[in-house]
């Protein structure tokens, strides 16, 4: 699991290459909740095109980043363009929480 | 034994480790591949084996060091899998299947590791008993292998 983070005025725009799985995702929330806090950031887009595995775990660090966005009144988005991690996002009813957007540029756009 | 050409069977065991999530479910896909899945098939039953060997390593070892034993049955188009633990075991195996619902809310667990079991495979059964462990079999006919002659 490669993560790589790119800031763009209030938003963390973290791109999640390779597998996430509960192995995975340990890390990957640290590593997103360190780099969150520590450069005082509002909103999370989570970039999942470079994925090419997720189970549910994945929903649960999509979960908690919600959470922790939300808290300070901000929003996560998502981008995917896989039918199979769309699959899981659907099934999960994370659609509720989360918008999910083809390229980043529509996802800053909202 | 009774030969059936038809028929072929593999097992595994690891350590309870999470860094073996993605061994066992590559492991399973790579032998589930000689059925000729689809790759959505093969997409399917990854998913449901990470999640089960995540519930024998989260829930069954709670962390602690134990055996998870992975076994794959492939007979004509279908491929019957049993994850197992010897871990502390399911008090409430309705309960644990109800989607959303986690007994560890403290880890970011989003409870939907049974749903999508259930979801991504044609047949799932649990059996569990306390302080001994739990048993997940699925199943799931690969349909892509019907069309063909």
């Amino acid at each position: 699991m490669q993560l790589s983070f790119d800031i763009i005025n209030n938003y963390m725009i973290v791109k999640l290459k390779g597998e996430l799985d509960h192995h995975t995702s340990e890390e990957a929330r640290k590593k997103i909740d360190q780099k969150y806090y520590s450069n005082n950031l509002t909103n999370i887009i989570l970039d999942l095109r470079e994925l090419n595995f997720m189970d549910s775990s994945g929903i649960g660090l999509i979960m908690g980043r919600y959470k922790n966005c939300a808290d300070r009144n901000g929003m996560i988005s998502i981008v995917s363009t896989s039918p199979y991690i769309n699959r899981m996002l659907k099934m999960s009813g994370i659609l509720k929480l989360a918008n999910i957007y083809q390229t980043i540029e529509e996802a800053i756009k909202g | 034994m009774e030969k059936n050409n038809n028929k072929n069977y593999m097992k595994i065991e690891f350590l309870s480790k999470s860094s073996n999530e993605s061994f066992a479910r590559v492991v399973v896909a790579a032998f589930a591949s000689q059925l000729d899945p689809t790759i959505e098939e093969l997409s399917d039953v990854k998913t449901a084996v990470s999640e089960a060997v995540t519930n024998a390593i989260i829930h069954g070892y709670e962390y602690g060091e134990g055996i998870v034993v992975v076994e794959a049955t492939l007979e004509d188009n279908k491929i019957d899998i049993v994850v197992e633990d010897f871990g502390k075991g399911i008090e409430d195996i309705n309960k644990a299947m109800e989607p959303f619902y986690t007994s560890k809310p403290n880890l970011e667990r989003s409870g939907m590791g049974f749903t999508v079991m259930e979801t991504f495979m044609d047949e799932l059964e649990v059996e569990s008993e306390l302080n001994k462990g739990t048993r997940v079999k699925m199943s799931k006919t690969f349909k892509s292998l019907s069309i063909k002659e």
